[in-house]
């Protein structure tokens, strides 16, 4: 099962590599990650995504929480939360195409960010599945290029991820 | 105000330290002077790095506190990873200071330039840079305490040249304590989950106490042996846990495991429930972990949460230091005076004993005079009155030292349990001997584990280590040709060690005695001459029967129960 486990840690040099260095050590698969700072400098707030059995997310939570540098961490996906995920892409947009792709983003709610006669860039943003939708729907042989953010993930209500 | 070199050896000092064990080079020259210019912190200059972390290592087993270690930069750090791995799957306290190239030249591909944080990282515990000199005392308070706290294991501190220039002079105060907020070890169990756990361990019919080495690292022997008596519950010491329950007790079961004895590997088989103290269920112990003791609950006390239900899933787990768990349990037990069914207990002992009738550590001796590798073991037992720190290295000789020198002390059997590394008991045997001067220390090892440091011959001539080497020499490396012989039909590739040195002529040359051993009569008189020389080190070449296996063997990916009691007879 997917799992997106939200981590607080020191924001110090080498941290992100112990984090990463572990996944690799220990046979764990990361789908996505993201990371930075938080409204306090001296936190860095990580969002990994991964894939596995109960034992194996226990396993890579415990791991995380061994860290020496990591501070508290939470999985996401125990209760009910948000997640996101942005993406920038760059499409084929000429001819006929052009009204076709504009009018995919507006049903999207994506934005275009910059334009050439040939080109929009496009910017998504949402859960995986629904940036997924958007490439199929637009169709791969107009994209140019994409880059995704990776997922981030906050839980809902009044429940917070803060020391 | 002290330079950073001053800094360091002054940190160390405030530590109490009193030895390191270490090798010069460039960029740790600063320090090698400030070290140079005070007496309170000694150091052993050993012949290889990879040898001063297995001495810092096998004090810190010994004696529970962190052993430390200096090393320069590049090779001098590299070098100590295999010592650093060593500590880590063992669990044990240890800061290493590695020497860096200047902070300027980092990532330049400078001279001696290694990236010892990148190649560390996986084998320690935590690791830290310095940035900046005025670091330097509270960085290596934070070692120690990161080194020795909680689950122990080991911490680099890697030390730029710049950091210690000895013009550079900064404000130095030691800090007393240290506060972590991202660390905070626990230091008791749940009261609820002990509570549990203990009348699941009086409601037991068929239990077993697993002693691993959480309880002797975390010196809570004393305690686990009141629990086991107390309840008259079965005790197997796993590899890392042996002398934690003392083998001469009607209760202690041997080891579980691949080399197990056949009554622990019964005894686990067919219990109804497990209490793990400090044990990890290890690959080695558990065999096929879906066939793994079918009908037991288990209890299981770690201080670290991790080696909880990693491998085996754990019906009661009890994350906190196995000291004041067992303490809690017994303190429990002291007001609840319900105990476990008198009858049951008496059937379950019945069986064990049965159990231990059957195979008991038997083997067949030769009638040529060719010794035993057990036969040597035993004799090593018998002269040193089972008292001798015993340090190991890794093969055959280490299961047969595991399985016959009867351990009734916590702390005095020193092998590389996890990693399994060869070379490391003739080091481990100078460390001990360097803090425990009046002691018998052994250092039982092969020919073929011996030659990965036996440079260290000289650092024993320079520093008078009379330790005892039991080399029990079969001319092969004994273990893979055991698997060689059961797996392999006899092809003995790679596994014979041609060209040997004349040993006695080695040891001779660095000043050392040396007796050779090639018949069983010659045994005994030769060990109680070695070790009447109280004060030379003295290398026994011990000439055994390269055909010996190790049994009891577990049948690979089978249950515990499923064992080779000898060459030809299979559970």
């Amino acid at each position: 099962m997917r799992h997106i486990i939200a981590v607080l840690m020191e924001n110090e040099a080498g941290a992100l590599s112990r984090v990463v260095g572990l996944f690799s050590q220990r046979n764990f698969n990361i789908e996505t990650l993201n990371v930075a700072p938080t409204e306090d400098p001296t936190l860095s707030r990580l969002t990994v995504t991964t894939t596995g059995s109960d034992r194996v997310i226990e396993q890579i939570t415990k791991q995380l929480n061994k860290l020496i540098e990591v501070v508290k961490l939470v999985d996401l996906t125990d209760g009910d939360h948000i997640e996101r995920e942005m993406m920038l892409i760059k499409l084929k947009a000429a001819g006929q195409h052009r009204d076709e792709i504009k009018r995919t983003v507006d049903i999207f709610r994506g934005q275009i960010v910059d334009v050439t006669s040939s080109v929009y860039t496009v910017q998504l943003a949402g859960d995986q599945g629904k940036l997924d939708a958007f490439i199929n729907a637009i169709g791969e042989t107009y994209v140019l290029e994409t880059v995704r953010t990776g997922v981030s993930g906050i839980a809902r209500g009044e429940k917070v991820l803060s020391i | 105000m002290l330079s950073g070199a001053e800094m360091v050896i002054r940190s160390l000092q405030d530590e109490g330290v009193e030895y390191i064990y270490g090798y010069p080079g460039g960029s740790v020259l600063h320090i090698y002077d400030a070290l140079f210019q005070q007496d309170k912190v000694k150091h052993v200059l050993v012949r290889h790095e990879q040898a001063a972390t297995h001495m810092a290592d096998a004090y810190a087993r010994a004696s529970g506190k962190p052993g430390v270690v200096l090393v320069t930069s590049g090779p001098g750090a590299t070098n100590a990873v295999t010592g650093i791995a060593t500590a880590y799957m063992d669990s044990i306290p240890m800061v290493v200071i590695s020497g860096q190239v200047m902070s300027h030249l980092i990532g330049e591909d400078a001279f001696q330039e290694t990236d010892i944080l990148g190649v560390s990282r996986p084998v320690v515990k935590h690791n830290f840079a310095i940035k900046n000199p005025k670091d330097i005392a509270e960085t290596i308070k934070k070692a120690f305490y990161v080194a020795s706290s909680g689950r122990p294991g080991p911490v680099v501190v890697d030390i730029p040249k710049d950091m210690t220039t000895p013009t550079d002079k900064f404000e130095y105060s030691y800090p007393e304590q240290i506060e972590m907020r991202s660390y905070n070890p626990a230091t008791r169990g749940h009261s609820g989950q002990i509570k549990k756990a203990v009348d699941m361990l009086v409601a037991a019919k068929r239990p077993v106490i697993l002693l691993g080495g959480g309880t002797v690292g975390g010196r809570a022997c004393d305690e686990a042996a009141a629990l086991a008596r107390e309840l008259n519950t079965p005790v197997s010491t796993t590899l890392m846990g042996l002398g934690g329950f003392p083998a001469s007790d009607r209760q202690w079961l041997g080891m579980p495991g691949m080399h197990g004895s056949y009554e622990a590997n019964m005894a686990l088989h067919h219990a109804d429930l497990i209490l793990s103290l400090g044990a990890r269920f290890d690959d080695r112990v558990t065999n096929s972990t879906e066939k793994f003791c079918p009908t037991a609950r288990v209890i299981h006390v770690d201080i670290d949460p991790s080696s909880i239900s990693k491998t085996i899933a754990a019906d009661v787990p009890i994350v906190g230091p196995t000291k004041s768990v067992v303490t809690e349990m017994l303190g429990l037990l002291g007001k609840n005076k319900a105990r476990p069914d008198a009858d049951a207990l008496a059937s379950w002992w019945n069986q064990i004993d049965q159990w231990r009738e059957r195979h008991g550590g038997h083997y067949e001796t030769n009638d040529n005079g060719l010794l035993k590798p057990q036969q040597v073991i035993e004799a090593v037992h018998k002269v040193t009155n089972g008292e001798a720190y015993v340090c190991s290295d890794v093969g055959q000789h280490q299961m047969f030292a595991a399985q016959y020198y009867k351990f009734d002390k916590p702390n005095r059997w020193i092998n590389s349990g996890g990693l399994g590394t060869m070379g490391f008991g003739f080091p481990a045997a100078m460390g001990v001997k360097l803090h425990y001067p009046d002691a018998e220390v052994v250092c039982v090892t092969g020919e073929g584990s011996f030659q990965m440091n036996l440079q260290e011959f000289s650092t024993c001539s320079q520093y008078g280590l009379p330790v005892k080497i039991i080399c029990i020499n079969n001319g092969s490396l004994g273990m893979v040709r055991q698997w060689q012989d059961m797996n392999y039909e006899s092809r003995h590739s790679q596994s014979y060690m041609q060209s040997l040195p004349d040993f006695e002529k080695l040891a001779e040359a660095y000043g050392h005695e040396a007796i050779t051993v090639t018949h069983e009569s010659e045994l005994m008189p030769a060990l109680e001459k070695a070790f009447a020389m109280k004060d030379k080190l003295v290398f026994l070449d011990i000439h055994v029967d390269a055909a010996e296996h190790v049994y009891p063997m577990q049948v690979p990916k089978a249950s515990m129960r499923d064992m080779w009691l000898n060459k030809t007879e299979r559970t």
